[in-house]
């Protein structure tokens, strides 16, 4: 399975904006590079990228060939309750990919 | 096979040795990078190499082969018992009778120990165990045997640095010993120590062993490059490692 | 569902050497190396040299395309400009399909991006906005764009209030040396933007 790697801190002041890097293990073929027989490799990338935080979207990205392999995003929120933030990779067969970390606000 | 050594080491001792880096002007390809790339290495949290790190993680406990063991049966919490390995590699192998670098010595003990296949080379899985292994030497200096045993083949691997090869009939040493700092094209030529390997190479988009980056610089100079596990990459790798000797590990690095 | 491995591997494409290793046998033909400039097809104004500071941003006095144009229409001259590629008009478009009729303001938006990288593949990016991200006053989203790529779309990030601060990184992928441009949308409508001109001195997507 593809390996994710997420840094956010595990606790944080309510109110306080908090960074949170997501590193996704995925070659982000774009569909324009050429095999070995001269035939174009499909394209299959991870085309959305989402955040919700105690159930509500706070941040989502939508990602086009042009994003590196090994998708790297970074962005930040605000800490507001302690709670689940649940991050998603879809990909362009419409597979999705969850990860779930717990934050402590205090 | 011994007069083969016996002969490069008389070539050796005739070949005159360019001028080779004194030990403290010794400078690893990560001081090269520009700001953005070191900054890409530097961050465990953004370091794509980390990855395959997590990966091999995971391999290291699963067990495998007819005799269904996991790396970790054996050598128990990889944080002990392989700190430091990777700074000593290649070592001699005796029941081979030549030297050994990490990847091979992962399949030797995949094949004898938990009798399954061997990985392919630069397949995802013993790419994320060798940078496994290799990071758990993370910031330690590189030190190789100094077994009396090694030295026909790092001599060899002196001798392979030196030579010329290719259309473009150049050594390592001419642009790795002479002309390090300077650019090729648009890249600064680094002095080539294997201080970060595996390395997630940006050109690559992936996790790749130095016999594949050794094969790059081949094509480069459009040398056939050595074929993965030969003896000649091996003996190189050797070399490598002993003329890096005292230099930290930074796996996994990036480089361009 | 997991997102499954992926059926080809980056790593040893087809034999071992990768995309775009010297002597690789796959490169085709006409494929120049760009291992420094553009080439004469390069359409855009010619990248800056490195800035102190590395920032790629734009500053000072530069002659457009549109300058060009226009003092050789004056002078009487045929146009010395060349013409626009199809990657130069679909940026133009993909802008306009982004902001409509809306004029488009410069500012408040900073786009970070080295002003020369030493590959394409992976180019660091940052981008951020002025702006308090209260309810009231926030970025509804930042929209990346390229001018040389095969497509002129990067990505497009939602923000909100609950961002807390309009800033987000990212690593691109630039087929050679262009112009990247960032759009933001905030909540009243209007629209923002920064450009950087990027050097890329080995190419990432494109195979031909």
């Amino acid at each position: 399975m593809a390996r994710v790697l997420i840094n956010l801190p595990e606790r944080a002041k309510r109110g306080e904006i908090i960074e949170i890097k997501t590193l996704l293990q995925h070659p982000m073929e774009t569909g324009y590079r050429l095999d070995s027989n001269g035939a174009k490799i499909p394209r299959d990338i991870v085309n959305l990228f989402a955040c919700t935080y105690n159930g509500e979207e706070v941040f989502r990205a939508e990602l086009f060939p042009a994003i590196a392999a090994n998708p790297f995003i970074a962005f930040s929120t605000i800490a507001t309750e302690s709670d689940e933030l649940v991050f998603s990779w879809t990909d362009d067969d419409g597979q999705t990919r969850t990860e779930t970390r717990k934050i402590i606000v205090e | 096979m011994r007069s083969l050594f016996g002969a490069a080491l008389a070539l050796v001792a005739t070949i005159a040795i360019a001028a080779e880096i004194a030990p403290e002007a010794r400078r690893s390809g990560h001081d090269f990078d520009s700001p953005e790339t070191r900054a890409m290495q530097d961050d465990g949290t953004a370091n794509p190499g980390m990855l395959w790190v997590s990966e091999g993680e995971g391999l290291w406990a699963k067990k495998a082969g007819t005799a269904a063991l996991s790396c970790r049966d054996c050598h128990s919490d990889a944080q002990t018992s392989m700190k430091g390995a990777a700074a000593r590699y290649p070592v001699f192998d005796t029941a081979v009778g030549r030297p050994v670098d990490l990847e091979q010595r992962i399949n030797l003990c995949r094949t004898e120990h938990q009798r399954a296949e061997p990985f392919a080379w630069e397949s995802e899985d013993l790419l994320a165990l060798t940078v496994f292994v290799a990071h758990q030497s993370h910031g330690l200096p590189i030190a190789e045997d100094d077994n009396p045993e090694l030295k026909p083949f790092s001599a060899w691997g002196d001798e392979l640095f030196h030579r010329r090869e290719g259309q473009f009939n150049l050594s390592c040493s001419q642009c790795h010993d002479d002309n390090w700092g300077k650019r090729l094209a648009g890249s600064v030529i680094p002095q080539g120590h294997p201080t970060g390997y595996p390395v997630y190479r940006l050109e690559w988009q992936s996790l790749g062993s130095l016999q594949r980056r050794l094969r790059n610089c081949m094509t480069g100079v459009r040398a056939a490059p050595y074929d993965y596990g030969a003896s000649e990459a091996v003996a190189l790798e050797l070399y490598l490692m002993e003329r890096a000797r005292g230099m930290t590990i930074e796996t996994p690095a990036v480089r361009p | 569902m997991p997102i499954r491995r992926p059926q080809i591997s980056l790593s040893a494409l087809g034999g071992g050497e990768g995309r775009g290793e010297v002597g690789e046998i796959q490169a085709s033909p006409d494929r120049t190396a760009h291992l420094t400039l553009p080439v004469a097809d390069a359409t855009g104004p010619l990248p800056l040299p490195p800035q102190a500071g590395g920032e790629g941003k734009l500053g000072g006095y530069r002659p457009t395309r549109r300058w060009i144009l226009v003092a050789a229409a004056g002078a009487g001259l045929p146009s010395l400009a060349p013409k626009a590629t199809a990657t130069e008009a679909t940026l133009a478009e993909a802008i306009r399909e982004l902001t409509g009729e809306a004029p488009l303001e410069r500012g408040r938006v900073t786009l970070e991006l080295p002003s020369i990288v030493e590959n394409g593949n992976a180019v660091p990016l940052t981008v951020s906005v002025e702006s308090p991200m209260t309810e009231a006053d926030h970025v509804e989203a930042i929209h990346i764009f390229n001018q040389k790529n095969p497509q002129p779309y990067v990505a497009a990030f939602h923000l909100g209030p609950r961002a807390g601060k309009a800033r987000v990184s990212t690593r691109i992928r630039l087929a050679d040396s262009q112009r990247v441009v960032a759009i933001a949308r905030l909540n009243d409508g209007s629209f923002w933007s920064d450009s950087a001109d990027v050097i890329v001195t080995l190419a990432a997507c494109t195979e031909q």
